[in-house]
């Protein structure tokens, strides 16, 4: 029973990671053998597309190409890193200030204003999408980057996730900061922010994933396509340009399983985080 | 009196922010949801809604799409927490969460070469026997499709949030009840199901906000209009939005938040409510600013 219910395990978490395997071994077989594998899906000739789960001829030439001969590639990449920097550090300026004001008072607005915020958090794009819109026009952002970054920038989702590691704070620390004199911005930064640093760089990582992977924002805010990130961006799948569109596809997902790699541990804290401190709700 | 100003300074410029771009224009969209051109309609923006096909479509599909995914996903997720909570070592836990890593746009790349009529999974099938291959991506099997994608996304994240109430449960439970000769069936249902009923409720809103994203996929691998079977809220929402219907856009959202409260209230009243409540909401902050305060003492 033990052993049946771990192989289950083993083959599920290889299924989990076979579009990784995919891109990667699509990635290095050349524009020949991609077409002789996939040519019924992209040339709709008879009978069925199949794998090779070992290029037979590996080549770097997709790679090569992708970096050398598309730079509208890298006007999406830099869009994608732009937007993505920038709603992060705003985030941390204001969610982390923000996170530490809510924990740390007694007062019954605390209280309120974090139910406010779990109530926002849970709030799906579709709902907010148009009241977004309606403000964002007014403010002539619409078709520029600012249109997804500061709504983005206010998510309360961050808050939510660093105010349940300053509840951690033991007390007798700020107490003792105080009596030696330190004012409450000196505390914050001193001795909040270290403290809670785990839980901002939990809510840093699964905001990098979710932000690098935004669709809806941008097709509805953004009319320029030289605006546009590269999650919404899908590659021609042709003949010609099947190796293309798998170091596209690479490409795409690399910054992500690189911080998800360097960021898993946190990642699965900021998971946690968001279970407990809903079940207290 | 000085203290309660200087913390409500560091929260200020975030709920300013929350304020202006979220909740006031919120209240006009609620506002503008009664209103047709500059006058006001009561409810026929709803009326009109209501009666519109690619809504109605669109809601049924999103609704079908709940009952299916969430129990499945609740379930698989549940199974693989506990035999992944029982092995020593969880590095595996990390590869159920390669998929929430991955860009949906390489997604559906991948799927639109895997799921095609003459694709690759038809191919294995057709090698297994199966004759008639299914299209995966233009018929009814999209659904499928997409619900095997959201449980393939979310699975990883709905297992972290079981472990997590899991090792919340103490052992000596289990030592006790191992004592008084109980087998691993009875642990499970008498000790450690009834000990996750605060995460299910976590599971189960989270799965459910986040089932919301799946439009992604949809949109990236089909586009602005999909097989009739995966036409999501969203799609219509941007269709409506590209044609300025901003009456029926300010209606459906409000109709789309009124279900998103409902089914959170009921989950909560279903899950939460009839376990004795082991501490009312606000009983917590207090809890743990009395410890502090006795901690300090």
């Amino acid at each position: 029973m033990k052993y049946i219910g771990r192989l289950l395990v083993y083959f599920l978490g290889f299924i989990c990671i076979i579009p990784v395997l995919f891109v990667v071994t699509g990635t290095l077989m050349g524009n020949t053998e991609l077409a002789s594998v996939l040519a019924p899906v992209l040339a709709e000739e008879g009978g069925y597309a199949g794998w090779h789960l070992i290029p037979s001829w590996p080549t770097l030439k997709n790679l090569i190409a992708l970096l050398l001969d598309t730079p509208e590639y890298y006007v999406l990449f830099w869009n994608s890193i732009k937007v993505v920097a920038a709603i992060l550090v705003g985030q941390f300026i204001f969610a982390v200030p923000a996170a530490w004001g809510m924990a740390q008072s007694r007062r019954k607005w605390s209280g309120i204003a974090f139910s406010v915020y779990i109530f926002c958090m849970l709030l799906p794009f579709q709902v907010t999408m148009l009241s977004q819109y309606l403000v964002l026009n007014s403010l002539s952002m619409i078709n520029t980057h600012l249109s997804l970054i500061l709504p983005l920038v206010f998510s309360t989702f961050p808050v939510f996730i660093v105010y349940q590691s300053f509840l951690d704070i033991p007390p007798t620390v700020l107490e003792a900061a105080k009596i030696d004199g330190a004012g409450q911005f000196q505390i914050f930064c001193h001795i909040g922010v270290p403290i809670a640093l785990q839980g901002i760089l939990a809510a840093m990582v699964v905001g990098f994933l979710e932000y690098w992977n935004m669709v809806e924002q941008p097709v509805v805010f953004l009319q320029e396509k030289r605006l546009w990130t590269l999650s919404v961006y899908i590659p021609e799948l042709t003949v010609e340009n099947a190796g293309n569109a798998f170091a596209f596809s690479l490409f795409s997902l690399l910054p992500a399983v690189v911080i998800f790699i360097v960021g898993k541990e946190f990642l699965a804290q900021g998971i946690a985080i968001q279970g407990t401190g809903l079940e207290d709700k | 009196m000085k203290k309660k100003d200087k913390m409500l300074l560091f929260a200020l410029p975030s709920m300013i922010g929350t304020a202006v771009f979220l909740l006031i224009p919120l209240l006009d969209v609620f506002r503008r949801s009664f209103v047709q051109g500059a006058e006001f309609a009561f409810f026929d923006n709803y009326k009109t809604i209501m009666g519109n096909e690619a809504f109605r479509l669109a809601a049924g599909n999103t609704i079908k799409f709940e009952m299916v995914c969430l129990p499945l996903l609740l379930l698989i997720s549940l199974l693989l927490a506990v035999v992944v909570y029982g092995m020593e070592n969880r590095w595996i836990q990390f590869l159920f969460l390669v998929p929430l890593a991955l860009p949906s746009n390489s997604i559906a790349v991948m799927w639109r070469l895997l799921f095609d009529s003459q694709g690759i999974v038809n191919g294995f099938l057709s090698k297994l026997g199966i004759a008639q291959p299914v299209d995966f991506l233009e018929s009814h099997a999209a659904f499928l499709v997409l619900v095997g994608t959201y449980v393939w996304k979310n699975l990883g994240y709905c297992m972290l949030l079981w472990i997590a109430g899991l090792s919340a449960i103490p052992q000596n439970i289990y030592e006790a009840a191992k004592v008084d000769g109980a087998g691993s069936f009875i642990l499970f249902f008498k000790i450690t199901m009834p000990n996750l009923r605060k995460s299910l409720y976590a599971v189960t809103v989270m799965s459910f906000v986040n089932s919301f994203k799946v439009f992604r996929e949809a949109y990236l691998m089909a586009g602005n209009y999909p097989n009739d079977s995966i036409y999501l809220l969203q799609h219509v929402f941007n269709n409506w939005f590209q044609k300025l219907e901003l009456g029926k856009l300010a209606a459906g959202s409000v109709v789309t938040a009124l279900f998103l409260c409902t089914m959170l209230y009921a989950m909560k009243k279903l899950i939460i409510g009839r376990a004795e409540r082991t501490e009312p909401k606000k009983a917590v902050k207090k809890k743990v600013i009395q410890e502090r305060e006795e901690e300090a003492q």
